[in-house]
């Protein structure tokens, strides 16, 4: 039986193990390529000191990677053990890119991040920065299958329903991979990393900065993520406003959540800059406008209108009562391959299928459907507005701070004073963590703003759950949340003392407490000259 | 390729991977499992740790990939078998928690306690889930209590504690010792002295161990096991449906391929040959060819599991009609093609990239290597 509590523990439980994954993704897409940036400035000049900085931002990008491909086993086993009905729904569809990321991908990444660590002394320079990048494009394009599979729930092309087998299937193998949902999500999320990443670098070296030592080491990491992190934060702003541009039916739900937009509004429609939401009036009761602005970002033009939400919710309406049509005749095809009359009824409402599915939350016969439970089955279809408008605009604005951070890091970076901005290096040191809170809030805008579907339009969340008891997630829950709490303070832990400790780590010989402190090295540690 | 070929190319696929599996990750875990036996001080410990250092990692992608595969190609089975066995993947997956952090955070501090902590972090990474997997197998191979209800929804019937029954545990311990016996070989080839030595007896060890537990199984499914049969006519090309077979248990069933096909009965053969020559190998101090026999055992192992059940992947005790088959538990046709070409094209690079960085890191990892290169290795 598939009870609420069930749903909403799988739900909790996939939500705390995708955020706490997220947590290491984003580093590691970004710090890659600055690696790759710092390597080729090392081939390229032969100055030992950029090998220094890949060798020690590398072992920040190892520490920060092992809980990376820790925590994302789970995601790859969660959608088996609690998302069971989801798996065999749609894994013909959504099975091929994790799998495609595997081969193409996860290994490509996994091997030479081998080599990357430990192939300093047995290759020659080229050849190890062939395997740095080889890393690098490694896992941003298993970011890149990643998000085509997460592209797909949003906007689920190229695929049709067969009642035989009662699932999903792949009809066009490239409308899935070249879907502008997956790819606007694709270098959203991809830069988003590369602003993480960069601003990592640039707080920590900020850090060396004010503290007055490593200067040399610091300055070059430095002005290395303030370029990087510049255009990042540039291409994240530009490239996420792209993907409020597409034009699927649930990225429109979304938005309108997004924007607190109850009634649809003459083109081209304000954007709400502050709004307190009235979910049961379904209105604002405060709000402050900017006009145009959102009809111009949504739509591309001045003519074009966007859905608010009451008309959005009076479409799915429509679209649930067909639905109960294609339940009903489905129900008759599954007991009778062969009944004709079920075939015809099928046919003509099978694209209204998963808005009839959304009645299964109520009642197990839909066609006994209630006008109450229609009028829930509707309300559900928008997910709850408060918590995607403030998400979003956290994001937003975090996105701009961003943006205006590195500017100035980059003017003084060109300037070449940036030592002498006290203010500027402070900024960069306390907002290490911003970057991550906004790709978690950016999460739960993608996510959280699909409900109430696991794949667009096609199946309900509440139906995709495993069939297990609910005795199950709550011991499973509570192990996830014990590892991963542990595991976050050993990751934080480590990361802090090797940030602390600087190049000194690599044990050259060369930086700071190295000459000066004689005994800040263990005796048993000899130094390792390169 | 016509629907039929599609899937019974995918069978062997997911075999090819599992086994990919067993001998590339097999290894490493076997490395995990022998760690706290073969290395008795830090430097030994670690030079057993760095034979693997560069390579876990992708090493580990044999078994993501091989899920993933699964996943795709039977996306009925993932469902199933996950969802069913909850507390065994929940349990494997946690076990596997401990091999990229104690990988690379162990020697990132100085204190004894937290590196032998991690020590056994990496025991638990590497013992835990084979020993699982082989349960697994072991369950399969009797069936396991669970049905589809008419929107294939899969509702598993059992209880975690009988997964835990003598036969499957039997299973267990032979997927144990034929990861450890792999591990085993594969560190005779990197280390030197003591722990070469060490390494040694633990090869002749589980060597013999897997030998005599395997031959005990097969004797334990010919005579003690009822194996499933279909009983109705299925037609191969047809669209996948669970539901529309009927299915039989029969006593002596998972023997019928090897008297129906004549070449199946090599798969055995083979894997009690290469165990032996194993044996014979890391006795007489060849190393790299005890490390390929047991890759060779490795094949024939699990090749003997899949071959005695097929076309059974997961039969089901309680509702034997919606067990699960190479024919109805599979993806589209489209979906098993265009898999089909995926693997064609990346599995001869990725086995030419993996080689490569073998070949680049290849020689013994000695203790003097550890502590001269203290702040570098693992």
């Amino acid at each position: 039986m598939l009870t609420e509590e069930l749903v909403d523990l799988s739900r909790l439980q996939f939500a705390v193990t995708a955020l706490y994954h997220f947590l290491f993704v984003p580093l590691t897409l970004g710090l890659a390529f600055i690696l790759v940036i710092m390597e080729l400035t090392y081939v390229i000049t032969d100055r030992p000191i950029y090998k220094d900085m890949v060798r020690f931002w590398g072992k920040l990008f190892g520490i920060n990677f092992a809980l990376g491909v820790t925590t994302g086993i789970t995601m790859e086993f969660q959608f088996g053990t609690n998302w069971a009905y989801y798996s065999h729904y749609v894994g013909d569809i959504f099975g091929a890119p994790l799998a495609i990321e595997g081969l193409m991908a996860f290994f490509l990444e996994s091997t030479f991040i081998g080599l990357f660590f430990f192939g300093w002394d047995r290759l020659n320079k080229w050849k190890h920065f062939m395997v740095t990048v080889l890393m690098a494009v490694g896992s941003n394009l298993s970011a890149l299958w990643i998000l085509i599979a997460n592209g797909w729930m949003q906007d689920p092309v190229g695929a049709t329903f067969s009642f035989v087998t009662m699932r999903m299937e792949m009809s066009d193998f490239w409308a899935i991979v070249f879907n502008p949902t997956a790819q606007a999500k694709f270098v959203h999320t991809v830069s988003a990393g590369y602003v993480t990443a960069s601003l990592f670098v640039l707080g920590i070296s900020s850090y060396y900065l004010l503290k007055g030592r490593d200067l040399d080491f610091a300055r070059r990491s430095f002005r290395i993520a303030a370029g990087f992190g510049f255009a990042s934060a540039l291409s994240v702003i530009v490239l996420g406003d792209e993907s409020g541009y597409t034009v699927s039916e649930s990225q429109k739900t979304k938005m309108a959540a997004i924007e607190a937009m109850w009634e649809t509004e003459p083109a081209p429609a304000a954007f709400t800059l502050f709004a307190v939401p009235n979910e049961k009036a379904e209105r604002n009761d405060y709000e402050l406008q900017i006009p145009y602005a959102l009809g111009l970002i949504g739509t591309r033009s001045l003519t074009k209108t966007m859905p608010g939400i009451k008309e959005i919710k009076a479409r799915n309406r429509e679209r649930i009562e067909n639905g109960i049509h294609a339940v009903v005749a489905l129900e008759q095809l599954r007991r009778n391959h062969d009944d004709k009359a079920a075939l015809a009824q099928f046919e003509a409402h099978k694209a209204d299928l998963g808005f009839g599915l959304l009645l299964k939350k109520y009642i197990v016969d839909v066609s006994q459907a209630t006008p109450e439970m229609i009028q829930q089955a509707v309300d559900d279809t928008v997910p709850r507005v408060a918590p995607l408008f403030w998400s979003f605009r956290f994001m937003v604005a975090l996105g701009f701070l961003f943006l205006l951070l590195f500017s100035f890091a980059l003017l003084y970076s060109i300037k070449g004073n940036f030592i002498e901005k006290k203010w500027l290096l402070r900024w960069a040191l306390w907002f290490i963590p911003m970057p991550w809170i906004a790709a978690e809030l950016g999460w739960i805008v993608a996510e959280y703003g699909r409900q109430p579907w696991t794949i667009y339009g096609v199946l309900p969340t509440h139906i995709s759950v495993s069939n297990i008891s609910v005795g199950n997630i709550y011991g499973s829950l509570a192990g996830f949340v014990g590892f991963y709490t542990v595991l976050l303070i050993v990751e934080m832990y480590l990361m802090t003392k090797y940030a602390r400790q600087g190049p000194a780590s690599l044990g050259t010989g060369k930086y700071h407490n190295e000459k000066s402190a004689g005994g800040a090295l263990p005796a048993s540690a000899p130094a390792n000259p390169i | 390729m016509d629907y039929e070929t599609l899937k019974l190319v995918w069978w062997l696929l997911i075999g090819v991977l599992l086994v990919g599996f067993a001998i590339m990750d097999g290894h490493d875990m076997g490395m995990g499992v022998l760690l706290p036996f073969v290395g008795r001080n830090d430097l030994e410990r670690r030079a057993v740790i760095n034979t693997v250092a560069p390579h876990w990692d992708g090493n580990q992608v044999w078994f993501i990939t091989a899920g993933g595969a699964i996943f795709a190609a039977w996306p009925m089975v993932y469902a199933t078998a996950f969802s069913g066995f909850y507390w065994a993947m929940m349990a494997a997956l946690w076990a596997l928690f401990f091999r990229p952090v104690g990988f690379d955070y162990r020697s990132k501090i100085q204190n004894p306690a937290w590196r032998s902590t991690w020590d056994w972090g990496l025991f638990i990474g590497g013992a835990v889930p084979p020993i699982i997997f082989g349960v697994a197998f072991g369950n399969l191979l009797q069936g396991v209590p669970f049905h589809f209800d008419d929107i294939l929804m899969s509702t598993y019937t059992g209880s975690f504690w009988q997964l835990l029954n003598p036969f499957a545990l039997l299973a267990g311990v032979v997927s144990l010792g034929m990861i450890t016996f792999q591990g085993a070989n594969y560190l005779m080839m990197r280390t030197e002295g003591d722990i070469y030595r060490r390494t040694r007896s633990a090869s002749l060890l589980f060597g013999t161990l897997t030998f005599i537990t395997f031959a005990l199984a097969g004797w334990w499914v010919a005579t003690g096991i009822d194996g499933y049969v279909i009983t109705s006519t299925v037609d191969p090309n047809g669209l996948p449906d669970p539901l529309a077979k009927t299915v039989a248990t029969a006593a002596g069933a998972w023997m019928t391929n090897y008297h129906t096909y004549a070449w199946a009965k090599w798969v055995p053969i083979a894997a009690f040959a290469a165990l032996a020559t194993g044996i014979l190998f890391a006795r007489l101090d060849k190393a790299g060819l005890a490390f390929w026999s047991s890759s060779v055992a490795c094949a024939g192992i699990i090749g003997t599991a899949g071959v005695s059940m097929f076309p059974f992947i997961m039969p089901s005790s309680s509702d034997p009609r919606s067990s699960l088959t190479v024919y109805d538990a599979v993806s589209s046709h489209l979906t098993l093609g265009l898999m089909l070409g995926a693997t064609v094209i990346f599995m001869p690079l990725i086995i030419f990239y993996t080689s490569w960085c073998y070949k680049v890191m290849w020689g013994k990892v000695t203790t003097e290597f550890i502590a001269a290169n203290d702040k570098s290795a693992y």
